[in-house]
């Protein structure tokens, strides 16, 4: 039959193409296991506690403002689209007037696919794309970005990706990010963080989440959906966390309560066991010591292939500019190869990848990084 | 600033008191004698089979983990079940029971173009109306509860019920009806599912305590599968929160019977539509404990027993607090406490009799004078009963 890659998984996978439980996650689970004083009992309406305080504690950092303050807030949801759909739906409740479903919500052009229907769903009606995702010069459009969001209505709601944007892998840089936090700060346009790859991108956890602390530290209120299926490996688990930055402690508590009858209607409660994993790893030095290197393993594999597939493409000559690949950052990788080409890589190399040119990283493997790189080559010289 | 919800804030507000007899009687949590959560065995072999087999954590499908939803539809309606053998029916795993009526009230509000009102019994669990109002519905009451007899008001309810507007959507509670405990006689089923037949109304079962009323599986899903034999095409939500006391691992599932197989599929299709944008797919851990439980012929049969045992001990609370509450002297009938079954009791005690015993006795339940008989054991029965003959005497 041939060979066969899967570029389009959407989880991580190690070198030998197979799905990866964390170490320290199969060492906090048997130590839950063996811990006969624990239950199955209902968690609270927003969920555990220590998870929800460490895991807001994890992307705003341990010297937050915002955290000493008591100005922040977290509602364990089911998955980073738990989060966002709980936040989504708070919003269209009690964001900008009461019931304001009219309130535009901005998605980057492109995005993740399911980001517009979290928020049709949550009952808003007017959802519009800023220009992100630039396919001539295989960039941010920040030029474009910045337009729109000038010209967006004042209180709009724009989703921004913490880190590794999904799908195109192009972050805005520091300076970028700052000048972003400027336009919105100076339109008053509400920043709502999907942040489902902390630690996963860099290898580091406090770079990734630069970006949602900078805009707390510029004064912003603003929500951000964490998931941790990704950088613990516990898809399965539905482990989210939406963390809630207001601007005093009496404004979040008021949130949380309103938090607290929309969760009611949805799950009641959230599901324990993923809760429960993080929340003694976050809460115990050496396991979070432990968790920290198992990120960084993840992430340093992905960087290895990205900077292996470049050298290939550079080495055979492949037409075009390929730094794309390792200036981008995360699970994903716009390539820039167009449907045509798309098409090749699947029909005649079965590589299998998304219609948008997106591949997976972790897709990739020292086995199979010279096949993708001179079926690339085929595909970008046969078809233009 | 929201106010605290009716249900789960009386533990809350159960957790502040510092007296030492105080009783938990709000939620709906199985207790054993101790007064302690209950891990059911079969769980924990289950748990310990799943711990040996070292499996991944890669997504769950938008519906659920098969095996558990194939499962879950043979516990519900027998796995002999023409509608199982045909396989003219979708089951999705959702989140609990919870979940799974979220998913049904906004897969109604999206495809059920004949009516936007929904029939809940009088009165029913707390949480019913604002899901289905959240999910874009309209809510409505039929007779059930007459406060007269603490029981069931049959014949208002048929009176009610034979004067809904056609194709309406009713939702019935599938045994031990919560909050009041009180359910129809199978023969009261049969003239309920006659006229709901008459008046083409959409049947929806909330099944929650199957197993945990009765003792026996079968009997508890009578009436679901009585319905689903006269034609009426049910849809049925299913929690694993009581009967297998999984209650925060979050284990439910939403079925809809179908005309065919073809039907079931684009309705499955539907169903996954709306569930992506609420939480993308479900957890895995409680589905897998139900899935192995309901599967192994050895736990299936411990789990039985098991559910049986809960089933036994609270029907004994029942038992033993109507003979307290006679010891203690009291003058009224206390029978619809034995006569009402499941995990609720219907004290048919006033607000003020209910403020009054929180406030002077430590004893916490919803206003509604509905107590949770599983937060009842032998060793506080009779402070139980003497509060109860206190406010009411």
């Amino acid at each position: 039959m041939g060979k066969r890659s899967s570029l389009i998984t959407v989880a991580y996978r190690t070198d030998e193409g197979q799905p990866w439980v964390l170490p320290v996650v199969k060492k906090v689970e048997q130590k839950i296991a063996n811990d006969a004083s624990l239950n199955h009992e209902y968690l609270p309406i927003l969920g555990l506690p220590e998870f929800r305080a460490n895991a807001s504690r994890i992307v705003l950092g341990d010297d937050s403002r915002a955290i000493k303050e008591n100005r922040v807030g977290g509602v364990q949801c089911l998955g980073g689209t738990g989060g966002l759909r709980i936040g989504a739906e708070f919003l269209r409740r009690w964001y900008n007037g009461t019931n304001n479903t009219a309130t535009p919500v901005y998605i980057s052009s492109p995005s993740w696919e399911n980001h517009n229907s979290v928020f049709v769903n949550a009952g808003f009606k007017d959802i519009r794309a800023y220009r992100y995702w630039d396919a001539a010069k295989r960039g941010l459009d920040l030029e474009g970005l910045l337009e729109d969001m000038e010209s967006a209505p004042e209180f709009s709601i724009f989703v921004l990706h913490a880190c590794a944007h999904n799908p195109t892998g192009t972050d805005p840089t520091l300076e970028q990010w700052k000048q972003i936090a400027a336009v919105m700060k100076r339109r008053f346009l509400f920043p709502f963080f999907d942040s489902a790859y902390q630690g996963f991108a860099s290898g580091c956890l406090d770079r990734d989440a630069w970006a949602v602390r900078y805009f707390v530290s510029e004064g912003f209120e603003l929500f951000c959906a964490q998931s941790f299926s990704k950088n613990f490996g516990l898809y399965n688990e539905r482990v989210g966390n939406l963390s809630v930055v207001g601007k005093d402690a009496d404004n979040v508590q008021r949130v949380l309560s309103q938090m607290e009858k929309i969760v009611r209607t949805i799950w009641s409660n959230p599901p324990s066991q993923g809760a429960r994993i993080v929340a003694t790893t976050l809460t115990c030095p050496q396991l979070f010591a432990e968790w920290k290197d198992n990120v960084k393993t993840m992430a340093d594999r992905v960087l290895l292939m990205r900077s292996e597939l470049r050298a290939r493409l550079q080495a055979l000559g492949t037409p075009g500019t390929w730094n794309h690949i390792t200036e981008q950052i995360g699970m994903f990788s716009f390539t820039g190869l167009n449907p045509k080409q798309v098409e090749y890589m699947i029909k005649e190399k079965h590589i299998y990848l998304m219609a948008s040119g997106r591949i997976n990283m972790c897709g990739l493997t020292t086995k199979n990084l010279d096949y993708v790189a001179s079926s690339i080559h085929e595909a970008v010289t046969k078809f233009q | 600033m929201g106010p605290p919800d009716p249900i789960l804030g009386v533990t809350e507000a159960f957790k502040r008191d510092t007296n030492a007899k105080k009783m938990n009687l709000g939620v709906g949590a199985y207790r054993d004698d101790n007064g302690k959560p209950y891990v059911l065995n079969s769980v924990r072999k289950a748990e310990a089979q799943i711990a040996a087999k070292k499996m991944d954590k890669e997504y769950l499908p938008i519906a659920g983990l098969a095996e558990f939803n194939k499962a879950s539809a043979e516990l519900a309606l027998g796995d002999t079940n023409e509608v199982i053998k045909s396989g003219r029916y979708v089951t999705v795993q959702t989140i609990s029971g919870t979940g799974s009526l979220r998913v049904g009230a906004n897969f109604l509000q999206r495809f059920f173009k004949y009516s936007r009102d929904v029939y809940l019994p009088k009165p029913s669990w707390g949480n019913h109306t604002p899901i289905f109002r959240d999910a874009g519905m309209q809510l409505h009451a039929y007779r059930y509860y007459d406060p007269k007899t603490c029981g069931f008001d049959f014949a208002g309810a048929l009176d009610d019920i034979s004067k809904i507007p056609e194709q309406s959507v009713i939702l019935f509670h599938a045994c031990a009806h919560n909050p009041t405990g009180v359910d129809p006689r199978p023969e009261q089923w049969k003239e309920l599912a006659a006229v709901v037949k008459k008046r083409n109304l959409f049947a929806f079962f909330d099944m929650a305590y199957q197993g945990f009323a009765s003792g026996d599986i079968n009997r508890d899903s009578w009436a679901v599968r009585h319905f689903i034999e006269q034609g009426i095409n049910v849809v049925l939500s299913q929690s694993y929160a009581k009967n297998m006391g999984l209650y925060g691992e979050r284990v439910g599932a939403f079925s809809v019977i179908c005309k065919d197989v073809d039907e079931a599929k684009r309705v499955e299709s539907q169903l996954k539509i709306l569930i992506r944008p609420m939480y993308s797919n479900p957890p895995i851990n409680g589905a897998r404990i139900a899935s192995i439980i309901l599967t192994s012929p050895d736990l299936r049969k411990e789990w039985l027993e098991e559910v049986k045992g809960m089933a036994d001990r609270i029907i004994d609370m029942r038992n033993q607090l109507v003979a307290n509450l006679k010891k203690e002297g009291s003058s009224h009938n206390w029978h619809h406490i034995t006569d009402q079954i499941g995990m609720f009791c219907y004290t048919g005690l006033k607000p003020e009799q209910v403020e009054r015993l929180t406030k002077e006795f430590s004893i916490y339940m919803t206003k509604d004078g509905r107590i949770s008989v599983a937060g009842v054991t032998s060793g506080n029965v009779g402070y139980l009963a003497r509060a109860i003959h206190q406010v009411s005497k």
